[in-house]
C-alpha cells in the first residue's frame, strides 16, 4: 500500500548501541554479583573447607589462563584500533589471536575440569555427598561459577567469531565497528570476571 | 480503513510490509505493533490466570473438598501466581503502552532498537510456552507458590525446574525490555524534548526500566542456582546439604520486592496522564512526581526483608527493613496528594478513564494502608502468611496495576485502533468491576485478621460466610470483566470513528492522527516545554 520509505529500519545510532552493551554489562555484573554474594556467606561459614577446597586446585594452571585473558584483551582493544585505521588485516589476525588465546583458556579449564572429574569430584557425582558440607559447597561454587563463566567465553567467542567474518565481508570496517567495540566490551567484562573469579577461588588461602 | 477517506497518510494497522498477514505481527519491527500482540498475549493470559483464581474461590466456598484435590489447589494457586506475576503485571503496563506510547510521547519514531524489541516479544512468548508446559507435563505442575522457596522447591517432585526456567527466561525478556527503553528515552528524544519537557509516563518507564534491569539478574542467577541444585544436587539451599534456604529467600526478593515497583510504577505514571487529561488542568508538581518515580524505584531495592520477618533475621535487620518500607509510603504519597492537588478546581469529566483511575486512587490507598500493617514487625507476625496478605498484594496488583492497566486501556484505545469504545456500557463495566472487586477481597483482610492462613484449601466452618461473600464478589468481577473486554473488542472493532484527540489532551499522542502513522511523526513534532498546557 504505501511505497513510502521506512526511515527507522536504516536508522543507525552508534552512541546508543554503546549505551545499551554497558546497560547489558552491568547486568552481567549483577548476575555475577549474585554469585559472589553467595560465595561471601559460605566462604564465612566454612572457612576452613574453603581454604583445603582451594588448595586443591592448580594456581599454575589459573596463572596461566589469567595471562592468556589479559593478553586477549589486548589483542581484542589492538583490532578495534586496527580497524579504525582501516587496516584490515591487522585487524582479522589479532581477532583470530584473540579466539586462540581463548582456546587456551577452554583448553586449560577442560584439563582442570577432568582431573576433578577424575577423582570424581563433580556436580551430581556419587562421592560429593559423602564430603563434608564445606567441601561440598566450595566444589559446587567452583564448577558452577567457573561453569557460567566459560559459558561467557564461548558466547564472546561467537560475537568475535561473527565479527571476523563481517570484517571479511566488508560490513565492518573503518566507517561502521560498533559490533567490533561491542564485542570488545563484552570481551573485556569476561576477562573482568575472572579477574574477580582467579583470586575468590584460587588465591585466597 | 474508512477511516481515512479525508487523510492521505498511513496507519500502522494498515502498512503493508515484507510480511503478510499474522507475520506482518510477530516479525515485525513497528514499536506499535509489538505493543498490541503483547497486549493480546497479556489479555489470554490473564483470561487464563482469572479462571484459575475462580475455580480457587468455588473450592473455597465451603470447607473440605468442593470441587478439587488439595494437590490440584497446590497446582492452581502456583500456576495462578506465576502467569499473573511474571507474565501479566510484570511486564503488563510497561510493554504494552511502553512500547506503543513511549517512543510517541518522546517524539521518537521507534525505540532506540526495534530488533531487539521484537526478539524480546520471542523470548517472552517462549518463556510463557515453557510455564505452560510445565503445567501438562508429567512430574504435574508445580506446587510450591510463585515464590519456589527452597528447601521444597528443591525436594518437590513436581515440575519445578521447567517453571523456574521459564520465569529465567521472562526475566531475561524483561531485562532487554528495561535496556532497550532506557536507551530509548536517553538517545531518542525530539529536538527540544529536555527530561524535563518529557510526559510523566515517560518518567515512570524510565524509573521502572532502571529497576528491571538492576534487579532482574539477581533472580535469574537465583533460579539457575535452583535449577543446578535440583539437577546436581548441589546445596546451595537445602539445610542438609550445607546450604541456607533463607539466603535463597534474600535472594529472591532482592528482585521480587523491586518487581513490585516495576509493576505499580508504569501504573501510577498511566494515572498521571489521565488525571490532568480529565480535570484539563496543569499536573500539580511535576518535577516531585517526576522524581517520586526515581524515589521510589530507588526505595525499593533495599526493602526486601520486610517479606522475611517470620523467616529468621536479627531483630536489628528487622527494624532497619521495617523503617524503609515506612520510607516509601513518602513518594507515594507525594504522588497521591499531587493528584489530588490536581484535580482541585479543575472541570473534571466523568467518563471510563478517569472513573479507572479515581478507583485505582481508592484501591491503591487501601493497599498501601495496609501494606503499612505488614511492614512493621508487630502486626506482621500476626497476619503473616494468612489471607489478609493475599487481600493486601491483590488491592495493590490488582486494584492497583489492573485497574491501571484497565484506565489506560479505556484511555488510549481511541488512539491504538482510532475507534471508540461505547461509553455507557464501560461506565457499567466499570461500575460492575469496582464492586466486585471489592466484594472479593475486603473480605479477606477480615478473614485473615481472623486467622484464616493463605494457600489452605480447607477452613474453620466460622470462616464460611466471608468466604461465600469472596466468592460471589469473584463472580460478579468476572463477570464485569467479560462484559467490559466485550465491549472494548467491539469497540476496537467495529466501533464509532474517534476523533484524533477525543479527551482534548495535550500530549504528543494526541497531535497525530488515530491510528498513528506509520512512523508516528509524518512531521516533526512541535515540543511544548510543558507537557500538560491546558488553558
Amino acid at each position: 500500500m504505501s511505497e513510502k520509505e521506512i526511515h527507522i529500519e536504516v536508522h543507525r545510532d552508534d552512541e546508543a548501541s554503546k549505551l545499551g552493551m554497558w546497560l547489558f554489562i552491568f547486568t552481567e555484573l549483577l548476575l555475577f554479583g549474585g554469585l559472589f554474594l553467595v560465595y561471601t556467606v559460605f566462604r564465612a561459614e566454612y572457612p576452613q573447607n574453603f581454604h583445603e577446597g582451594s588448595l586443591e586446585l592448580s594456581v599454575t594452571i589459573g596463572a596461566i589462563n589469567t595471562i592468556a585473558l589479559l593478553f586477549s584483551s589486548m589483542t581484542v582493544a589492538m583490532a578495534l584500533s586496527a580497524i579504525q585505521k582501516n587496516n584490515r588485516k591487522l585487524a582479522m589476525r589479532l581477532i583470530a589471536v584473540t579466539l586462540l588465546m581463548a582456546l587456551i583458556f577452554l583448553f586449560n579449564k577442560y584439563i582442570e575440569w577432568s582431573m576433578k572429574f577424575e577423582h570424581g569430584l563433580y556436580p551430581g557425582s556419587p562421592l560429593m555427598p559423602h564430603l563434608g558440607r564445606g567441601d561440598l559447597m566450595f566444589f559446587s561454587l567452583y564448577f558452577f561459577m567457573t561453569g557460567l563463566h566459560a559459558l561467557h567465553i564461548i558466547v564472546g567467542m561467537v560475537l568475535l567469531t561473527m565479527c571476523f567474518f563481517k570484517i571479511k565481508n566488508g560490513t565492518l570496517n573503518y566507517q561502521k565497528y560498533i559490533h567490533l567495540e561491542n564485542g570488545a566490551l563484552y570481551w573485556h567484562l569476561v576477562d573482568l570476571i575472572w579477574i574477580f573469579l582467579f583470586p575468590l577461588l584460587y588465591l585466597i588461602t | 480503513m474508512s477511516g481515512n477517506k479525508k487523510n492521505e497518510y498511513v496507519s500502522y494497522l494498515e502498512h503493508q510490509g515484507k510480511y503478510k498477514g499474522i507475520f506482518s505481527w510477530i516479525f515485525t519491527l513497528d514499536h506499535k505493533r509489538i505493543g498490541l500482540i503483547y497486549m493480546y498475549a497479556i489479555i489470554v493470559l490473564f483470561s487464563i490466570g482469572a479462571l484459575m483464581g475462580l475455580l480457587m474461590r468455588i473450592e473455597l466456598i465451603a470447607p473440605g473438598e468442593t470441587i478439587m484435590k488439595p494437590q490440584t489447589y497446590n497446582g492452581m494457586f502456583t500456576v495462578h501466581g506465576i502467569i499473573m506475576i511474571f507474565m501479566v503485571v510484570i511486564p503488563g503496563l510497561s510493554v504494552v503502552f511502553g512500547n506503543f506510547f513511549l517512543p510517541i510521547l518522546i517524539g521518537a519514531k521507534d525505540v532506540a532498537f526495534p530488533k531487539l524489541n521484537r526478539f524480546s516479544w520471542w523470548v517472552y512468548i517462549t518463556g510463557c510456552g515453557l510455564a505452560i508446559a510445565s503445567q501438562f507435563m508429567q512430574n504435574g505442575p508445580p506446587d510450591t507458590g510463585w515464590t519456589f522457596y527452597a528447601p521444597y522447591s528443591t525436594t518437590t517432585g513436581s515440575n519445578v525446574i521447567m517453571a523456574t526456567f521459564a520465569a529465567f527466561v521472562l526475566g531475561f525478556s524483561s531485562i532487554l525490555t528495561g535496556l532497550n527503553f532506557i536507551v530509548t528515552i536517553h538517545q531518542m528524544r525530539a529536538p527540544g524534548m529536555k527530561f524535563f519537557n518529557m510526559p510523566l509516563f515517560s518518567w515512570a518507564i524510565y524509573a521502572t526500566a532502571w529497576t528491571q534491569l538492576l534487579a532482574t539478574p539477581i533472580v535469574g542467577i537465583t533460579l539457575l542456582m535452583l535449577i543446578a541444585e535440583r539437577l546436581f544436587g548441589i546445596g546451595f539451599f537445602n539445610p542438609s546439604l550445607g546450604g541456607d534456604p533463607v539466603l535463597f529467600q534474600h535472594l529472591f526478593w532482592i528482585y521480587s520486592h523491586p518487581a513490585v515497583y516495576i509493576m505499580i510504577l508504569p501504573a501510577l505514571g498511566v494515572i498521571t496522564e489521565i488525571i490532568p487529561t480529565f480535570c484539563q488542568k496543569k499536573i500539580y508538581g511535576y518535577k516531585a512526581i517526576a522524581l517520586s518515580s526515581l524515589a521510589i524505584a530507588g526505595v525499593g531495592f533495599l526493602v526486601w526483608g520486610h517479606h522475611m520477618f517470620t523467616s529468621g533475621m536479627s531483630d536489628q535487620a528487622r527494624w532497619f527493613f521495617s523503617f524503609l518500607t515506612f520510607l516509601v509510603a513518602v513518594p507515594s504519597a507525594i504522588k497521591v496528594f499531587n493528584w489530588l492537588a490536581t484535580m482541585y478546581k479543575g472541570s473534571i469529566d466523568l467518563k471510563p478513564p478517569f472513573l479507572y483511575a479515581l478507583s485505582f486512587i481508592f484501591l491503591f490507598t487501601i493497599g498501601g494502608t495496609t501494606g503499612l500493617l505488614l511492614g512493621s514487625v508487630a502486626t506482621d507476625v500476626q497476619v503473616h502468611d494468612t489471607a489478609f496478605v493475599v487481600a493486601h498484594f491483590h488491592y495493590i496488583i490488582f486494584g492497583g496495576m489492573g485497574f491501571a492497566f484497565f484506565a489506560a486501556i479505556h484511555y488510549w484505545l481511541p488512539k491504538m485502533y482510532g475507534r471508540m469504545y461505547n461509553m455507557k456500557r464501560a461506565t457499567i463495566a466499570w461500575g460492575i468491576n469496582f464492586v466486585g472487586f471489592n466484594l472479593l477481597y475486603f473480605p479477606q483482610f477480615i478473614l485473615g485478621i481472623e486467622g484464616m492462613p493463605r494457600r489452605y484449601f480447607d477452613y474453620l466452618p466460622q470462616f464460611q460466610p466471608l468466604e461465600v461473600v469472596s466468592t460471589i464478589g469473584g463472580f460478579i468481577l468476572i463477570g464485569g470483566l467479560i462484559f467490559m473486554i466485550s465491549n472494548l473488542v467491539q469497540g476496537a472493532r467495529k466501533g464509532e470513528i474517534a476523533p484524533a484527540n477525543p479527551w482534548h489532551g495535550t500530549t504528543l499522542e494526541w497531535q497525530i492522527p488515530s491510528p498513528p502513522p506509520l512512523e508516528n511523526f509524518d512531521e516533526a513534532p512541535i515540543i511544548n516545554p510543558n507537557p500538560y498546557d491546558y488553558k
